[in-house]
């Protein structure tokens, strides 16, 4: 009676059918009675202060309920502390409508409520504010001397500094056969999902309230909502059963939920917020930042130094980090070694994480950096990653828990044609076009948050897990139900999975790749206990036919506890509910990484991407014609969920590579391309084929289910290696990105 | 954002009428450009005049000299389908159709797409200034981040570009706008129609407040078999040219007996050089002709910080869209470079 | 200061005819979400720079965040709820779904009501010109390459 795993199997999203009937509901879309619509105002000015807001104008159109402003704000709570979230970074919360000051440009300063939305954004629009002007500092080129070492504080534990120095890195340097110093900016992005940011904050009359909001946490928020506005936890709640994007900026509270709670708290009714587009470029993004490298190798091209110092942006009030400048020497080994990442604080907002924080500004120098000094060297660029290939990790010396990148590299170069490369710049053409090969490899954490799950058999004898994460695209409830069917051998139908709900068990947020392990890990360990506890139960039951049986003598499928060797002695899960008093079964357990045993190894994801270019010979416009990712990343539970999550990467990868940028003038201190007309992220004709290989990588060490994350590791290889095949297409090198095909004139 | 009256005029005097004088009195086709406007804030209109209701405005017919005669509120898409449009103004489908997106054509207007507004960064921002939007206010844009704007007949107040991939055709084509108003109806040739910023850059065209256009005329030609529109820009579709070309070409052999080349991204208005057309009248239909074409067509070309690229970018647009003229089929969707 | 004055408008949408009390400043995409609670079709940018909002007007695909409701008196809209017959669902829909063409979902409505429009217009035979014509559908999910593969299934299915 043995049903079939469904793990390992390509099973379409079953939220798919809400979602193509247009019935999935997100965070703007709930129907409230009675409900209240705001609309932000945001600061024309960069830095400063209010002088004057006078909201007569506005206040006397009809249909306006109330504006709130730093004068007349209810008072809220007293401490930084309390606003601190989560995903926190060290310094101070930016809290909305706290005073006159003006920290950046687009910061929100007043928030209009009205009977509709339309009355709202008119009357937004007739308020008067006087500012008072001061300078201010947006480029970071301009600042680099101000420099200094990130702030320590929690977020660190995730983020640590760079590790210290080995060896003698400048000598290294000069004495070496070849060696590349390269510098790289990178330009601000926004993460720019397609849902606009908005919550509905239903007023429920008895003091509490229920919030739907863009997150990807519901916790987290949950947690911020209460600390700042004094509620108790339990009369808070934040849901998000479907999330349009969130790339990371949902990782922390946005000012729409903190204002959107603020007036429905005061004004006592349901109030819903949404964002525009332009407001969209008002809270964080990932930070603009210049790298400099300096890699030298032997005439044998085995790497004898890797020097990397990093200079990101961060906003004057939190000291927002992210981990780049070490990745090198997580993939090569080198025995001189220097790493730094320094942080210059400007007047914008602080960044958040965006989808492969670090790693995928730093991968794209590293491995372009690699291309060049393969070409210095005179060796293919494969070749190259070969003989510098690490089977431990090379900046601890422990032992990966798994690491198939060797795989990923031949799985990926015999697909994608590798060998039918001319190494010589610009020697094949198409027509009028220049074909260019680049390739690259990519690194990502493993990263596994703690998680605690509830599984349950209800009255039916179907399963039922519970836990508040958030699914923003990822596929994570397909995967959670897979994971909890196997676990009972129950087709996917007989199981129903909660989430994104803050009433659910604890789970930290969306982010890092982590969802899968971390909750997945957790429905595991829940699902045993709740084995053992139906098997106790099972054998207390009136003639049980399992009154003797030892925990290792059953096991369950399909509906049933039976004998492993007799299957024909079995009992349904339903009947032992039922035997229960009818009263469903269930347990509440904790999944967390195995830090001990962890302690020993290192943890990583890899990739390699192969990219073919075709730039036009004279006008020089570039396009992605195919490539092919290799990932190897523990076991992949759902391939046609994970492939996508590959997929849409790489349209990140080639999106920075030749398209997004958020352009500061920092002459005004603002962002000017605030839209998705003039923000360019790629359209259907800008992709074309784009392949994924899964390699086989089982690990038994890494946690329960040997899983560990795809929603990072298909972009960090894309943006090198496109630069790379643009390289080899043209016989130029672009540090900058995006590359623009006009700089190629 | 604010509020405005709705008028449904059932006549177009009677749209002539409401319209009067006030320039604040805006007629509204597809709305594609009035709405996005109105949204940002950039503009307040006192009342919207809906002119969809007008069928004298919405057909294309054969003029008497064998010309066509496009309704103003013909859609983009139906003008770029139309038959007689594709089979005697190819160079027009195909420039229409390398302009927004679909579902944006299916609903833009022709007259609309005439009158449509800069995409200055900060022409788009009503918090700073612009001689656009706010005269005597300064233009940002000089000192800024100037990568989409003008290399040709720039003032030292604007340097915006008019972003219209339709009106690049019209201007090789020598169309003829026909308007009416208070004073009685006017007919502009093409050339007129669109203006330079100068001391005024508040005034993208020679309409006057309260005109209405009712239909553009395209006059007999010879340029439906070979002809090209190229676009370039920084992703394949959806996005705004950064040069643009429409070449027509009348061929005799392979020599030219007329050509028409107009410039799209780089100017205020579609830009066009008689003399380089007339270069190359009687010349042979060969790259080197067409480049010194181009280099008598940039003649004054000017970049700022940002846009110096546009210059030998244009050069080389116009070069590889005059051989992707001489062999129509080589244009590929998105009007984007020949494979 | 006045409340802008609601006037009539019928039209109807997926076979239902609607008569709004509307003030002209209403848009359609804010009728379909806020008046008629058909949040089916999404608002990604208000401005016509996404394709989310793409709704079958006259059954041609047009954005309605770009156009007023007041202006679609008499008109027939079909939004994503009314692309399915009953329990079955459109083979596009279909297709999304085996084609995994789609993370978020939050373009989904907006690329399939695009989709059936492009499909009808009949101006695409190849892949390449299907994606010249979907251009106006941006996902930031990054699903373009399943989005079309569904697509195409479709295409040549219908011929
Ligand atoms: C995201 C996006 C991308 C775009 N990309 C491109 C592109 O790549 N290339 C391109 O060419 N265009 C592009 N467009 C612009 C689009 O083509 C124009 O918005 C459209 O053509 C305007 O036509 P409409 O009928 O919608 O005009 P409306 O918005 O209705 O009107 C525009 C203006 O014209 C006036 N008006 C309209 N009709 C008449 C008339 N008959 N007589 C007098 N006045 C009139 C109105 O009062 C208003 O001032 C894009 C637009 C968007 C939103
Ligand atoms: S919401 Fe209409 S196009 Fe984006
Ligand atoms: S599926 Fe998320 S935006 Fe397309």
């Amino acid at each position: 009676m043995q049903s079939t795993p469904t793990v390992g199997k390509p099973i379409s999203r079953l939220e798919g059918i809400l979602k193509v009937t247009g019935a999935a509901r997100y965070a703007a879309e709930y129907e409230v009675p009675d409900l209240l619509h705001g609309y932000v105002v945001n600061s024309t000015i960069t830095k400063g202060s209010i002088t004057r807001i006078d909201t007569t104008q506005a206040m006397a159109v009809e249909g306006v309920v109330h504006i709130f402003t730093h004068e007349n704000r209810p008072r809220l709570a007293w401490f930084d502390l309390q606003y601190a979230d989560m995903d926190a970074p060290p310094g101070t919360v930016f809290k909305p409508l706290h005073d006159a000051t003006i920290h950046y440009n687009g910061q929100p300063i007043a928030l209009v409520i009205a009977q509709d939305v339309e009355t709202a954004r008119y009357a937004a629009s007739l308020l008067t504010i006087e500012y008072e002007e001061t300078s201010f500092d947006t480029c970071l080129n301009d600042n680099l001397h101000k420099a200094r070492k990130p702030k320590k504080g929690l977020a660190s534990v995730m983020k640590s500094p760079p590790p210290k120095p080995t060896g003698d890195v400048k000598k290294a340097f000069q004495q070496s056969a070849a060696q590349v110093a390269a510098e790289f900016r990178h330009s601000t992005e926004h993460h720019n999902p397609m849902e606009l940011f908005a919550t509905t904050t239903v007023y429920e009359g008895d003091g509490q309230l229920t919030i739907y909001d863009k997150t990807q946490s519901t916790i987290n928020n949950q947690l911020y909502v209460a600390n700042v506005f004094g509620l108790k936890y339990k009369y808070v709640r934040v849901l998000a059963p479907f999330v349009g994007g969130g790339f990371g900026s949902g990782l922390r509270p946005q000012y729409q939920l903190f204002l959107c709670v603020m007036a429905a708290l005061q004004l006592k009714r349901s109030v819903r917020l949404v964002l525009d587009r332009k407001q969209m470029f008002s809270f964080g993004h990932r930070p603009q930042n210049v790298q400099r490298l300096h890699f030298s190798a032997d005439d044998k091209g085995q790497l004898t130094g890797l020097s990397h110092t990093a200079f990101s942006a961060t906003s004057q009030f939190e000291d927002y980090a992210e981990t780049v400048s070490e990745w090198s020497h997580k993939l090569y080994p080198a025995p001189h070694t220097s790493f730094d990442y320094q942080l210059v604080s400007l007047d914008l907002h602080t960044p958040v994480d965006m989808r492969a924080p670090g790693g995928n500004s730093a991968l794209h120098a590293i491995e372009c950096t690699m291309d060049e000094l393969a070409y210095k060297l005179g060796i293919d660029p494969l070749e190259f990653r070969l003989r510098n290939y690490a089977d431990e990790d090379p900046s601890t010396g422990k032992p990966f828990t798994s690491k198939a990148l060797r795989a990923c590299y031949q799985l990926a170069a015999e697909q994608f044609g590798w060998h039918q490369r001319n190494p010589q710049p610009a020697s094949m053409k198409r027509g009028n076009k220049l074909v260019g090969y680049g390739m690259a490899t990519g690194i990502w954490d493993a990263f596994q948050f703690p998680a605690r799950v509830e599984a349950m058999i209800d009255q039916e004898g179907k399963l039922v897990i519970s836990n508040a994460t958030t699914d923003i695209g990822t596929g994570t409830l397909t995967i959670m139900t897979q994971i909890a069917a196997d676990e009972f051998g129950l087709p996917i139908e007989q199981v129903n999975v909660h989430y994104g709900d803050s009433k659910k068990p604890f789970s930290m947020f969306q982010g890092g790749s982590a969802t899968t392990a971390s909750t997945g890990s957790a429905i595991v360990i829940a699902a045993q206990a709740l084995k053992k506890k139906l098997w106790k139960i099972a054998k207390g039951m009136d003639g049980s036919p399992l009154a003797k049986a030892g925990e290792a003598d059953v096991a369950f499928d399909s509906g049933q506890i039976y004998l492993r060797h007799d299957p024909s002695v079995a009992i349904s899960l339903a009947a032992i509910v039922a035997a229960n008093k009818g009263r469903p079964i269930k347990t509440t357990n904790m999944g967390k990484p195995h830090l001990l045993k962890l302690r020993k190894y290192a943890k990583a994801t890899h990739s390699a991407a192969f990219v073919e270019v075709e730039v036009d010979a004279e006008l020089k416009t570039i396009t992605v014609t195919r490539a092919v990712t290799a990932v190897a990343a523990g076991k992949i539970i759902n391939p046609k969920t994970a492939r996508s999550q590959i997929e849409g990467s790489m349209v990140w990868g080639i999106s920075k590579a030749l398209h997004e940028a958020t352009i500061l003038d920092e002459k005004l201190g603002k962002f000017m391309n605030p839209n998705l007309a003039e923000y360019h992220i790629p359209v259907h004709a800008d992709i074309h084929e784009l392949d994924v290989i899964f390699a086989d990588e089982p690990d038994e060490i890494i946690n329960e289910l040997g899983v560990k994350g795809v929603g990072e590791i298909g972009l960090v290889a894309m943006p090198a290696a496109i630069a790379n095949a643009v390289y080899h297409a043209t016989g130029k090198r672009f540090y900058n990105l995006p590359i623009h095909f006009n700089e190629l004139l | 954002m604010n509020n405005f009256d709705y008028l449904q005029p059932q006549s177009v005097s009677e749209a002539v009428d409401q319209a009067g004088t006030n320039d604040s009195n805006r007629f509204i086709a597809g709305g594609t450009n009035l709405l996005d406007l109105w949204k940002y804030d950039l503009l307040h209109p006192a009342a919207l005049i809906d002119i969809n209701q007008l069928p004298a405005l919405n057909s294309i017919t054969e003029t008497a000299e064998g010309g066509l005669r496009l309704g103003a509120l013909c859609t983009n898409a139906a003008t770029a389908y139309h038959p007689l449009v594709e089979e005697r103004y190819p160079l027009l489908s195909k420039a229409i159709l390398a302009g927004a997106s679909a579902q944006i054509r299916n609903m833009a207007t022709n007259g609309g797409n005439l009158l449509q507004r800069t995409r200055c960064y900060y022409f788009y921002d009503p918090a700073v200034p612009c001689n656009k939007r706010n005269p005597g206010s300064g233009c940002p844009a000089i000192g800024g981040y100037n990568r989409m704007h003008a290399i040709l007949g720039a003032s030292d107040q604007c340097i915006a570009v008019f972003p219209s991939d339709m009106c690049v055709a019209l201007a090789a084509l020598n169309a003829v706008v026909l308007v009416t108003g208070q004073q009685g109806d006017r007919s502009i040739p093409f050339a007129d129609f669109h203006r330079l910023p100068g001391d005024q850059p508040a005034l993208d065209n020679t309409l006057l407040p309260g005109e209405l256009i009712t239909a553009i005329d395209l006059p007999p030609n010879r340029f439906a078999t070979n002809y090209s529109y190229l676009k370039l820009r920084d992703r394949h579709s959806y996005a705004f040219a950064l040069v643009s070309v429409a070449t027509a070409l009348d061929l005799d052999g392979d020599t030219i007996r007329e050509a028409r080349i107009a410039l799209g991204g780089v100017a205020h208005k579609p830009w066009r050089n008689e003399l380089a057309e007339q270069f190359l009248q009687g010349k042979a239909a060969i790259e080197a002709n067409f480049a010194a074409a181009a280099d008598i067509l940039l003649q004054g070309a000017q970049g700022y910080q940002h846009n110096g690229f546009k210059i030998p970018l244009a050069k080389k647009a116009i070069i590889r869209n005059s051989l992707m003229a001489l062999d129509p089929a080589s244009q590929l969707p998105g009007a984007q470079p020949s494979a | 200061m006045s409340y802008p004055a609601a006037r009539p408008v019928t039209f109807s949408v997926n076979g239902v005819s609607h008569t709004l009390s509307l003030a002209p400043w209403v848009t359609l995409l804010d009728a379909l979400r806020e008046r008629l609670r058909l949040t089916g079709t999404k608002k990604g940018c208000d401005h016509g720079q996404c394709g989310a909002c793409t709704v079958l007007c006259n059954d041609q695909r047009i954005l309605s965040c770009m156009t007023l409701a007041v202006m679609k008196q008499g008109a027939a809209i079909t939004t994503i709820e009314g692309i399915a017959t009953g329990d079955t669902l459109h083979p596009l829909q279909q297709a999304f779904i085996d084609h995994d063409a789609f993370q978020c979902g939050y373009c989904t409505p907006g690329q399939i009501c695009s989709a059936i429009g492009m499909l009808r217009e009949g101006k695409a035979r190849t892949r390449t010109e299907v994606k010249e014509l979907m251009s106006g559908n941006l996902c930031r999910c990054g699903a373009n390459k399943t989005i079309i593969d569904a697509i195409m299934e479709v295409k040549e299915s219908y011929e």
